[in-house]
């Protein structure tokens, strides 16, 4: 009954645990070669009928497109977004936009957002039925200038227009990031850059910010960078990440991204158990972060 | 205050407790956020072209080009470059020349130039030819053994032995391979611990370094952890390769996986060259610039000039009359 508390720690590993349940298991308990952990569900956004078709020449009749969408409609996919509110001098393919929205057949469980670039689009996209709705910002000044022909300052506000309208319809917004991982202009794009617009995005409303490698010029070591940076402005559970395969990198690129975003989910968990199993008055070097950390992991649940 | 315990002054300085229990690991929160998987700092490409790619390519390369094409890769910093395979020409007609293609080629001091020497008699040839490193090839699915060389995996052991006994006696380095380590055209699934067996037997038997080979490309970042994480409990990882096939799209993000599991030696094919001879049309190796592409934005070194090797890939689909599989070269060259 005399022994000291640390002696038994000593002498009992698992009495240490016992006590101390907090404790992270050390690193040789564990299976020598266990795999980063990735999410057990992934929410596919699909975006063929969009943002695929509207980078193909030739152009597809409105029928086709509409049971092009009511086939993706029947594979289990819950988020298709059907078409761009753009002007059609703009966007040749997305000129039928209304004709589209109105003739799909919309299924139970599935989401059809609607590209809406500003509070015209939006509008439009309101009458044609639309019941979710997406603006598309840049993390290149120069890109946004080149792309819809103004700053990214003067996009966001635009944006704060459709969102601020859409709220009052209880319609969702979902934001995107364009060249998230390199610019054809600009070339090489700062992460904390990434973050600013991506955080505007949120702040202003939306639910979720897809970040786009807009050239598919990123590869799984700017993408851990990009999301490393971005993580530190917002939610894990509100980014997500639209890879292209410009340069046959998409795959390992939403491979780092998976393991990552599941890093942050992990972290945020352990905060959790600390959060309940520590003492408030207790000081030192990391129980020092503990408040912060919990009220953040409370936040989030 | 010499009266307080231990645990209680652990309690108060985590600072304490860490110079007391060294051995503790550092909480969490302490280490950056986002630290991701340890990949390797360097990282060797086999580069398979002149003999796997070309296998695979139905049209039949010149002797010389064959020569030019091995003696531009070899300007590329690529330090081993499979140059041929020592098999009869009634089973690989591509192959038939490969005494001249060894003679015939510049050897740059740094480069190995290893062939593929199936049984004893090709390894003899080998050796008469000059071949300075050779590699012996073998199946983690029976059936593939049987229907792709015609005989059981045990009895290619055997011949494999002979081969690797006579190699370690001439002092030729032997490096082998384990097909249908992620499935098998015939056999589907492929369970990972029967890779961990031809692997390891390979690698008792002499083999200096063992290439898991998913010769079809079914395989995904999932199912290369499973099998690598088996392979590992038989192997060093330094004694490992992965040779992917993108058939199906997966090499990159395979490849990925099995760099955080520590394996540094990555075979490819410069262009992509050598669809798979078990899904028409369907791409197979991978690409050895799109592999480069992701190594160094990982920041891993290779040595190799991505622009020489797209140079290289080029020029042999120039030769061949083909579009490069290569994705990053499709991107650079677009005009």
């Amino acid at each position: 009954g005399n022994i000291s508390t640390a002696v038994k720690h000593c002498l009992s590993y698992d009495t240490l645990l016992r006590d101390y349940p907090w404790l992270p298991r050390l690193p040789w308990e564990e299976k020598c070669f266990d795999q980063p952990k990735i999410p057990h569900f992934v929410k596919i956004v699909e975006v063929g009928p969009r943002d695929g078709l509207q980078n193909e020449k030739e152009i597809v009749q409105t029928e086709v497109k509409i049971q092009f969408i009511d086939m993706l409609s029947q594979t289990g996919l819950s988020v298709i977004e059907a078409t761009s509110f753009v002007s059609s001098k703009w966007v040749a393919q997305m000129a039928d936009h209304t004709e589209v929205l109105k003739g799909i057949k919309r299924s139970p469980g599935v989401r059809y957002p609607v590209l809406t670039p500003n509070f015209q689009g939006f509008q439009a996209a309101i009458a044609a039925g639309a019941t979710e709705v997406a603006v598309f910002g840049s993390a290149s000044e120069t890109f946004s200038r080149m792309n819809i022909n103004c700053s990214i300052e003067e996009s966001l506000q635009r944006f704060e227009k459709v969102i601020s309208a859409a709220k009052q319809e209880g319609i969702p917004v979902r934001g995107y990031v364009s060249c998230a991982l390199g610019c054809p202009y600009e070339g090489q794009v700062k992460p904390s850059q990434v973050t600013k617009v991506a955080k505007r995005l949120y702040e202003l409303g939306c639910y979720e910010v897809s970040l786009g490698d807009t050239i598919g010029v990123g590869t799984a070591g700017s993408m851990a960078k990009m999301l490393s940076d971005v993580l530190t402005g917002m939610p894990v559970s509100a980014l997500a990440v639209h890879c292209h395969d410009t340069y046959g990198q998409a795959l390992a690129n939403i491979l780092i991204a998976l393991q990552l975003l599941s890093v942050c989910l992990r972290l945020l968990s352990a905060d959790v158990l600390w959060g309940l199993g520590g003492s408030a008055d207790v000081k030192g070097g990391a129980l020092g972060g503990f408040n912060s950390s919990v009220a953040r992991a409370v936040e989030l649940l």
